[in-house]
């Protein structure tokens, strides 16, 4: 039983489709990641279930509830926005139980409440601060609190990581990730960060392109199994070689460059495989397998090296882990392998 | 670009001196003359004497009619700020939510009484309100609403609504600046938290914009004070403020040395009330707002 159900929602402006047919279903205390470039109508889905924009067709439910008719303020609906949007001339504390204050929560309760709230997110003692003398990052956490406190039956995140340093970011995840476990509220974020945000925090992730949805999936499944082009380049780096498939039958070959597999069944002709650059490793025995190629240029960053090569069939990358072993230099020849189940295969000119 | 050397350093000075020569000549210097001038004896007979008495200020000290007229001039000044907060918050909250075609044009309108010349303004006040010609007092009466005409030439209130009018633009412009800085979704984010419509503008929206509120109440204030061709075209010889007092003793009875103690201490009291006023404000909201 879906807990927060989308029924063919869409949003037109005029002629333009922000958000086009959207089916989603969240079950209650799920994490769900709409992830998309600026512009495809992940924003737009979440103000429509906030209520601050009404859908031109279809409908949201919360609980078996229409939504439609019950306003913004009557949603209950926890709201973490990308500005933060804290009231400046509140403090932390006033601003955490300015939700409480609304629902005619007692003064005693509404204190001690919002006592327990501001130590959840970590900002024990810091209730009497003012926004503008709180960093950013203790800004958001004030956000955090303030939608959390009044118990939401739906979190909606608005990017909201999206304005701090990529340390504290990582801090964050990792944080918001626990609070939402710990209290079972079903979440929903919408992020236009390639992967680390929606991979590290999602149950599964909605990737969105132009109004509409390209794919529905765990993280891994979807970036490991992508449904298409769009998905596959948006979710983290991936290499692109044109190839063909030909012949008959058991001769039936799928043929780039030097290189040659069996064919899969279905059409035949040009296509387009892709690989993701930390599947490639370099041939060792140097038995002529794989993809021939030059080193172009050799990065360290850290945990891990990053290859540009130029092959027979274009410029590809490839990531290998820091583990100690002998990399090639700069200029080596080398040859790329990866293994056939690594790589997914789809017609040329498919470009969707 | 070498800041810290010391050729650079006195650079500014030659750069500021025109203006800053323009600004003794024309401000200091007159400004000085007047209060001089309001320590010098005048009669009848004998004119202006340059000596040093403290005549004209007595004068006003004991005179309760000067009493009467200093308060005529505040209580105006202040019920025309009050006017213009009223309305002008809400016209500049209003004007900021408007659409793109819109929001230029109503601009315009309000900024309206600023391009006519104050004349023309305040005749068509006159030609509005005055007496049985004027034309909303002659509709009023023909339909038997009312029997007299509405009293608004020389009368406070019609001093009052006349520069709350003029005044408008400087509110609207001043709050409009302080909703320049309030985020957009914080209505939002309080919309979702539970907030009625009222209690976003009375919590959220209100305190917010307080700042501009108060900076556009300190310029209204200190102009409508000051004001003189308002006053003296509606208010007339009867309704005399401090400016048209100060005006009339210098053309009229000739009485310079009165009249410039008149202006000083009008000129005193309006800088002693924005800067006091400017202070409170500054302490109140410096936790908040930087």
């Amino acid at each position: 039983m879906a807990f927060l159900e989308l029924d063919h929602v869409s949003k037109y402006y005029e002629q333009y489709a922000a958000v086009e047919d959207f089916c989603l279903l969240v079950s209650k205390g799920e994490f769900i990641s709409l992830l998309g470039p600026s512009g495809c109508g992940k924003t737009t889905t979440l103000q429509m279930i906030a209520g601050f924009l009404n859908p031109t067709s279809g409908a949201i439910r919360l609980d078996g509830r229409d939504l439609a008719s019950i306003k913004p303020a009557r949603r209950g609906l926890g709201i973490v926005f990308q500005s933060y949007a804290l009231f400046p001339h509140m403090t932390a504390a006033e601003n955490v139980a300015f939700g409480l204050e609304m629902r005619g929560v007692p003064r005693a309760e509404r204190e001690v409440r919002v006592r327990d709230t501001l130590a959840m997110v970590g900002l024990d003692g810091y209730g009497g601060r003012y926004p503008r003398r709180m960093s950013g990052g203790q800004q958001q956490r004030v956000a955090l609190a303030r939608a959390l406190i009044i118990k939401p039956d739906v979190l909606l995140l608005d990017e909201p990581l999206s304005n701090l340093d990529a340390k504290l970011r990582e801090d964050m995840q990792i944080e918001l990730r626990q609070i939402q476990r710990n209290l079972g509220t079903t979440t929903v974020l919408v992020t236009h960060d390639q992967k680390t945000e929606a991979m590290a925090l999602s149950d599964r992730i909605v990737v969105m392109n132009k109004g509409r949805i390209e794919q529905i999936g765990t993280p891994h499944e979807t970036y490991e199994h992508p449904a298409s082009a769009f998905v596959s380049q948006f979710l983290g780096k991936t290499n692109e070689f044109s190839a063909e498939i030909r012949g008959d039958g058991d001769a039936r070959k799928l043929v780039a460059g030097s290189c040659e597999w069996q064919a899969p069944a279905g059409p035949s002709g040009q296509v387009v495989i892709t690989v993701r650059p930390e599947k490639i490793t370099f041939d060792a025995a140097g038995d002529n397998e794989g993809l021939g190629a030059r080193v172009k240029t050799r990065i360290f960053q850290g945990n891990h090296w990053l290859f540009q090569c130029e092959t027979e069939c274009g410029p590809a990358i490839a990531v290998r882990q820091n583990d100690g072993e002998q990399q090639p230099a700069e200029g080596d020849k080398v040859r790329l392998v990866w293994r056939a189940e690594d790589m997914a295969i789809r017609r040329a000119g498919d470009v969707q | 670009m070498s800041v810290a050397s010391t050729a650079d350093k006195g650079a500014p000075w030659p750069l500021i001196l025109p203006a800053f020569m323009l600004f003794i000549a024309v401000v200091l210097v007159p400004l000085a003359m007047t209060v001089l001038l309001s320590f010098h004896d005048w009669g009848q007979y004998k004119g202006i004497e340059p000596v040093f008495i403290l005549k004209n200020w007595e004068e006003i000290w004991s005179d309760s009619y000067f009493y009467e007229m200093f308060a005529r001039t505040f209580r105006i000044a202040a019920l025309a700020t009050l006017l213009t907060a009223v309305f002008g918050a809400p016209e500049a909250y209003i004007l900021n939510r408007m659409r793109a075609p819109w929001k230029g044009f109503f601009l315009l309108i309000i900024l309206g009484p600023l391009l006519i010349s104050v004349v023309a303004r305040t005749l068509g006040w006159a030609l509005l309100f005055g007496g049985r010609n004027g034309i909303v007092n002659k509709a009023l009466m023909s339909m038997g609403l009312i029997d007299t005409p509405i009293a608004f030439m020389f009368t406070e209130t019609g001093v009052i609504i006349a520069l709350a009018h003029v005044m408008m633009p400087f509110m609207v412009l001043s709050v409009w600046a302080a909703l320049q800085r309030v985020d957009p979704q914080v209505e939002n984010a309080a919309l979702s938290l539970g907030a009625g419509s009222l209690t976003i503008v009375r919590r959220i929206v209100l305190p917010q914009i307080m700042p501009g509120i108060l900076s556009g109440g300190i310029i209204v204030f200190s102009l409508a004070a000051s004001a003189f061709a308002t006053p003296s075209i509606i208010g007339g010889r009867r309704l005399k403020v401090a400016s048209t007092l100060a005006y009339d003793e210098f053309l009229n009875t000739l009485n310079w040395p009165l009249g410039a103690a008149v202006a000083v201490l009008l000129l005193i009291a309006i800088v002693l009330i924005v800067v006091g006023s400017n202070a409170l404000i500054e302490r109140n909201y410096s936790e908040v707002f930087r």
